[in-house]
């Protein structure tokens, strides 16, 4: 396409190196990254519900292949065999449309993420990496802009209630968690001095930016969670409120695809986040030392990027397995109110950092030290400060007679009170020893 | 426009230019590779553009705006100008569309646009300012010179967003500042605008859920809106034989409506069912009716005066308990249109 895409001469930007590679090694690189999104997902699904149900304390699918390793292929499966259904109210088009740009969209990611420095395959060297542009991070943030479009046409197109208001939520939802997850990157790009992938996992030689960079770090993961609407972020798609939201109208393959891209576009985040936060492919540091470096050279580094990305994948089924849907305005009042105001302030700080070593001939690690100084002594005044006088805490202990009401509740008795005897026990015993054989009497005794 | 203004340089366009990685910039020539791909997508973007003008909802239009901008940035990626590519379809395709989506969305699937005038004469008025145009661009396309570029090697020198980031804060750092500025005005305005002074305390969920609970312990008289609200959910709407919809109210123990099973948007615009035009016959209107609790002195069973019967104000019957294994089957007897059922 470009003259970048067409391997033409090496961009400065970018670290890999390109220039070896030709259309059949692109083609089987193209080949290799969907083979492996598949397999992935199906790989995903399955770790999914085993870790979900160990956490539950149940053992999860285990009954078909080893592990029950066979199960998501059986589900995919039927999920292709059953009836494909068109709902009569549909936008025909489009509701064909809308799952299509959502897979497709999900597929485009991993072109820029890098699994690994250089190889050499059959004679031919090349980075385990199908492209780099020295726009990448952009490029995948774009990727994934589109492919909201998916989920809001499915929800459109579909004609009905809980779909029109799930791809509603998902709009609000991803617009705004995309500026906390854009303001994030920004300080790595501000770091590396580049938004190209392999130059990022390049710059991450010393010191993963997960460490000097933590609260940015903080604010991706959150935002990654709500931009690929996974739990406690899964509003579009609440079960309880919208059935399933926008592919409620949705069967067969063409749902297969919307729960395709969404389990995509968990392992591009996790991947994303492993490129930029976590040192991309590179060894973690005990091992980075081992022989030189050797770890980080030929084929290892896959493991170690496999690795990361599927610490983020237990991540995203632990905070499954543990967290609570969030209310709406709780969730918007999140983003807005709290993530992107930090975020905006963390880009600052790292600017003023940044401007300060450009123009200053200080040390990074004196001036890192400086500021955790000042931020510490900044805290330590904080404490100094004298709280304001709060209501003393209620330990719950009372000293009165019982008021079954207190507060204008009814409430048990607390810690120190005694539960006066029941009204219509006392009543019941007077009825009982005046009139012992009664028909009310033995009612009343078979209900209590 | 930049399709127009594009398609001028294709005729340049060598097959000498044997190498795919010849850039633009070093023979003001464009290579196979670009040539291609402008004459794959141009037509579509003149097809796409056409159905924004013709596209009878507003959902497909949109779309082709959508299907112009992704088509443009391709374009604009293969003109060596990568990050401007990029940022077209982030910034335009993935925020400003989304935004107008996100209004045209709440356009019903099946809606069109009305095709009535409401401004006298605007249609010979557009298809006027329509013509001019036409004749402006026709005529500025015609008769413009193509140089060949020079320059973008240097320009790009030190990759592609490091050259537009020297030229936006450095050379054009003012016009970036002044246009930096406007976005702020424009959003405080928008804020401005939109503000609405609060005129009534605003209730937090923590307190409407205290007052909710706190309400149990008053009369039904003394409750106010939200007390009456009560802290469960509202019952649903019934489900019948024949019937599963919204507006046909559920039966209470008794076999009575529940009023409040209908949501109360249909109750007001009088859209209920009755329950005999679905066939089937209510029970006895006696006794309270469930979903309230009775408007006794306090709810059944916490304030209890010594001999007082926390049964007593239970008038319906209740149905007799069943022997072990069996239902009891229904309080009253029902009858659908078919008659009478039988409990067997």
């Amino acid at each position: 396409m470009s003259a970048t895409l067409l391997g033409a001469a090496q961009d400065p930007a970018i670290t890999a190196d390109f220039s070896e590679d030709t259309i059949w090694v692109w083609l089987v690189k193209a080949v290799v990254i969907l083979v492996f999104l598949l397999t992935s997902v199906l790989m995903a699904i399955w770790f999914e519900r085993k870790v979900v149900a160990r956490m539950q304390i149940r053992p999860g699918p285990n009954v078909h292949g080893p592990f029950g390793l066979l199960q998501s292929l059986a589900d995919a499966m039927k999920l292709l065999l059953k009836e494909d259904i068109t709902v009569k109210a549909a936008d025909k088009v489009i509701y064909l449309l809308a799952p299509m740009i959502s897979v497709f969209c999900a597929l485009l990611t991993f072109a820029v993420i890098p699994f690994g420095p250089s190889v050499t395959v059959l004679g031919v060297t090349t980075p385990l990496q199908l492209t780099d542009l020295p726009v990448a991070t952009l490029y995948v943030l774009a990727c994934a802009s589109v492919g909201v479009y998916g989920i809001v046409l499915g929800g459109w197109s579909s004609g009905s209630t809980y779909p029109l208001l799930g791809s509603v939520r998902s709009t609000a939802q991803v617009i705004s968690y995309e500026l906390a997850m854009g303001l994030s990157l920004v300080s790595v790009f501000i770091m590396a001095g580049s938004m190209s992938t392999s130059q990022i996992v390049d710059s991450q030689r010393p010191l993963w930016w997960a460490i000097p960079l933590a609260p940015a770090f903080v604010i991706y993961v959150i935002s990654m969670i709500g931009e690929t609407n996974r739990l406690p972020f899964d509003l579009p798609e609440a079960e309880g409120e919208l059935v399933s939201g926008y592919m409620t109208e949705y069967s067969s393959m063409k749902f297969a695809w919307f729960f395709l891209a969404e389990y995509i576009n968990m392992i591009n985040v996790s991947a994303i986040a492993t490129t930029l936060f976590l040192g991309g492919w590179r060894a973690p540091w005990p091992l980075s030392a081992i022989n030189d470096g050797m770890l980080n050279t030929g084929w290892w580094p896959v493991l170690w990027f496999l690795a990361k990305m599927w610490l983020f994948m237990f991540l995203f089924v632990w905070v499954r397995g543990t967290l609570l849907r969030l209310r709406y305005d709780q969730f918007m009042k999140l983003g807005w109110k709290v993530l992107i105001p930090a975020a905006l302030a963390w880009v600052v700080m790292v600017a003023v950092v940044q401007g300060i070593r450009q123009f200053v001939d200080v040390d990074l690690t004196t001036l890192i030290i400086g500021l955790v100084v000042a931020a510490a002594v900044v805290i330590g005044i904080t404490f100094l400060i004298p709280d304001k006088p709060r209501a003393a805490a209620d330990d719950g202990v009372r000293d009165g007679p019982f008021d079954p009401f207190e507060g204008g509740y009814p409430v048990p008795p607390l810690p120190g009170q005694q539960l006066p005897p029941s009204a219509r026990r006392l009543a019941r015993a007077a009825r009982t020893t005046v009139a012992p054989d009664t028909d009310h009497h033995d009612t009343e005794v078979q209900r209590g | 426009m930049t399709a127009l203004g594009a398609a001028g340089s294709p005729v340049a366009a060598s097959p000498v230019a044997a190498s795919l990685a010849t850039a633009v910039a070093d023979t003001g020539r464009t290579g196979t590779g670009e040539a291609t791909l402008f004459w794959v997508l141009a037509p579509i973007m003149v097809l796409a553009a056409l159905g924004l003008l013709f596209a009878r909802k507003a959902i497909h239009a949109a779309m082709c705006v959508v299907l112009v901008m992704v088509s443009l940035a391709f374009l604009y990626v293969a003109q060596d100008a990568p990050f401007l590519g990029v940022v077209q379809v982030v910034v335009y395709t993935g925020a400003v569309m989304m935004l107008f989506l996100f209004v045209l969305m709440l356009v019903g699937v099946d809606a069109s646009d009305s095709l009535v005038e409401t401004i006298r004469g605007q249609r010979w008025l557009g298809l006027l300012f329509g013509v001019g145009l036409a004749v402006l661009l026709v005529g500025v396309v015609t008769r413009v010179t193509y140089p060949a570029p020079v320059g973008l090697a240097e320009a790009n020198a030190a990759s592609n967003p490091v050259g537009v980031a020297r030229l936006i804060f450095g050379d054009f750092v003012f016009a970036f500042e002044v246009v930096g500025v406007l976005l702020v005005t424009a959003a405080l305005g928008a804020l401005v605008l939109t503000h609405r002074q609060r005129l009534v305390r605003k209730v937090g969920q923590r307190e409407l859920a205290r007052r909710r609970v706190a309400g149990l312990g008053k009369t039904e008289a003394d409750r106010d809106a939200v007390e009456r609200k009560g802290i469960a959910p509202l019952p649903a709407p019934g489900v019948y034989a024949r019937t599963n919809a919204m507006d046909v109210p559920a039966l209470d123990p008794q076999g009575r409506p529940i009023e409040q099973s209908v949501s109360r948007v249909l109750r007001v615009r009088g859209q209920e069912r009755e329950l005999e035009a679905v066939g089937v016959v209510p029970g006895p209107a006696t006794g309270p009716v469930a979903g309230q609790l009775p408007a006794g002195p306090a709810s059944p069973g916490l304030h209890l005066e010594a001999g007082e019967d926390g049964g007593a104000d239970r008038h319906a019957p209740t149905p007799q308990a069943g022997a072990p294994g069996e239902t009891a089957g229904p309080a009253t007897p029902i009858t659908t249109g078919r008659g009478p059922e039988v409990v067997p």
